[in-house]
């Protein structure tokens, strides 16, 4: 119990200081792609800014606007910055270890619904954008609150499918299970990382988790050239900053999800060499160096593509994503039942499948009868 | 109608082919670019260390001239004045009483001379309209203040100092009139 609290509480921190150095970062990887140098005024290599930033948000003049619905104003990016926090909560961020004798779990909830739980509260994440584009009162922040709902909504059906696709795979909604089959890096004559199963799943759910995330190319809920900030625009102080620190931190943990899901989590090849203490001490660290890398990736695509038209956005995520990811989930779904042997009549048959199939018939001929 | 710089390129709207449909090959050609670009080396001048060279025709801050003998030259005729395109030059003169010689070169002189930083285009006409070769533009850049007024430029920061004497030679050589 203790050591879940201590656990939440470096947690929080951690995030809160990666967020913050993400900031750092972008600016810094985006200065590298144009040629430029970046932030270097604030200590060495401009390490201090997001401290002067922060200490700059902090003392700006915290102002509503007087047409403003006051307490969602200030509701909204509470929300963002709430959503945001949870879903580290299910991301196992290390392999199990006995420390003086107990069990300890690198996890802060080994909830067996892990997936379910983080798509729920990435989905919950919109709120914070839309009231706050609301409570502004403004017809920017309101387009740009819309377009982010919409664009959320159209994009997690085709991020639910493909992962379900990984879930049909791994038998368990259980982010620790999903983790603990990819171990070992190579097995039976083929990499047990899903990346390598499932590479169309994996762009899906790239995509997928870029617009979740409202990052270019996806931005078009805060595109500074057409709605001159979108959701946000009437946002100052740090308000504005727990809207920005909220972007990051869902790019941190939507980036953690992915190399959980995809790329074997705290899993490295060779790890059987290691002994327990060295692979519960490098686990994690492998951990957030793949999540280090797809955040670099996630900098690098939105310095790279400019931003898509709205009629692209939705034909993209209704027209592409979802019939490949559905296609891939058929395909995924044929090839398990043919290697589990069910089109040579093997079909597995307990007891509770049994009362399935009887209970089911009876419906179909019930309904039969009433039509 | 026929081109005439050979340019002219036809727009096509052929239809994508499906590779180029699926986007991936162009996205990542473009990540590549980028990343090419991580490794090069960057053009940024830092600039209160390092400064970059001027070019001998840069049009900075101007500087209201002197003769070998410390005298002012200008006579206020206000031929700046009227040539500037945006409004930043006045002037006020006056006559030079017996006793002054040593400090104006003319009879007729500047009583105050302001020019407004803020208005300035640095376009270099008042230079070129000037009769006497009182006013030039120099290397030397306008600093940044807090206050509107403190723009406006008066005789104290325009005339130059006769310990301190600024060079204006490379501009005389630009071609516009003969070093007399």
């Amino acid at each position: 119990m203790i050591f879940k609290l201590i656990l939440i509480g470096v947690l929080f921190v951690i995030t809160l200081g990666i967020a913050a150095y993400l900031t750092w970062f972008e600016r810094k990887v985006a200065a590298w792609l144009q040629d430029r140098v970046g932030p270097d005024r604030a200590g060495p290599w401009g390490l201090l800014q997001p401290l002067a930033d922060g200490g700059k948000m902090f003392f700006k003049e915290d102002f509503i606007p007087a047409n403003a619905d006051r307490w969602l104003f200030i509701l909204g990016p509470g929300i963002a910055m709430f959503t945001a926090f949870l879903t580290g909560a299910v991301i196992p961020w290390g392999p199990d270890f006995t420390f003086f004798g107990e069990k300890v779990s690198l996890q802060v909830s080994n909830a067996n619904i892990g997936v379910l739980f983080a798509m729920g509260i990435a989905s919950i994440g919109v709120y914070g954008i839309l009231i706050g584009g609301w409570a502004s009162n403004n017809k920017f922040s309101l387009f740009g609150a819309i377009r982010a709902s919409s664009q959320m909504i159209s994009y997690e059906l085709a991020m639910g499918v493909s992962i379900i696709t990984i879930v049909m795979m791994s038998g368990s909604l259980n982010l620790r299970d999903i983790v603990d089959q990819q171990a070992g890096f190579w097995e039976n004559g083929w990499f047990t990382w899903n990346f390598f199963k499932q590479p169309i799943c994996f762009l899906v759910f790239l995509v997928c988790a870029l617009a979740e995330c409202n990052r270019a190319p996806f931005d078009l809920a805060e595109c500074e050239s057409e709605l001159i900030g979108g959701y946000h625009t009437e946002f100052g102080a740090m308000k504005l900053g727990f809207y920005l620190f909220a972007e990051y931190i869902n790019m941190f943990i939507s980036c953690a999800i992915i190399s959980t899901v995809f790329f074997g989590g705290y899993h490295f090849p060779f790890e059987s060499y290691c002994s327990e203490t060295v692979f519960a001490i490098l686990g994690p660290l492998v951990l957030l160096g793949k999540t280090v890398f797809f955040i670099f990736v996630f900098m690098w695509i939105r310095w790279t593509l400019p931003r898509f038209r709205y009629d692209q956005l939705m034909h993209l995520g209704w027209k592409k994503l979802i019939p490949i990811s559905i296609v891939n989930l058929l395909i995924t779904g044929v090839v398990i039942a043919w290697t589990s042997g069910w089109f040579e009549g093997k079909k597995p048959e307990t007891e509770t499948s049994k009362e399935k199939t009887e209970v089911s018939r009876e419906l179909t001929m019930n309904s039969n009868k009433h039509q | 109608m026929e081109s005439l710089s050979n340019r002219k390129k036809v727009v096509s709207n052929k239809k994508m082919s499906f590779m180029e449909s699926l986007y991936l090959p162009a996205i990542f050609g473009g990540m590549w670019i980028t990343f090419k670009h991580l490794f090069r080396k960057h053009n940024t001048t830092k600039y209160p260390e390092v400064q970059r060279e001027f070019a001998p025709v840069y049009r900075g801050q101007h500087v209201l001239k002197r003769d070998e003998q410390g005298r002012e030259n200008c006579t206020a005729c206000g031929l700046c004045a009227v040539a500037c395109p945006a409004e930043a030059i006045t002037m006020t003169s006056a006559e030079r009483k017996k006793g002054e010689e040593g400090l104006y070169r003319e009879e007729k002189y500047a009583e105050t001379y302001e020019i407004n930083m803020l208005r300035c285009i640095f376009c270099g006409l008042c230079e070129e309209a000037c009769p006497k070769e009182a006013i030039f533009l120099t290397d030397r850049i306008v600093p940044t203040y807090f206050e509107r007024e403190d723009f406006v430029y008066g005789k104290d920061k325009l005339v130059e100092d006769m310990n301190d004497r600024i060079d204006i030679s490379k501009r005389q050589l630009t071609g516009k009139r003969p070093v007399r």
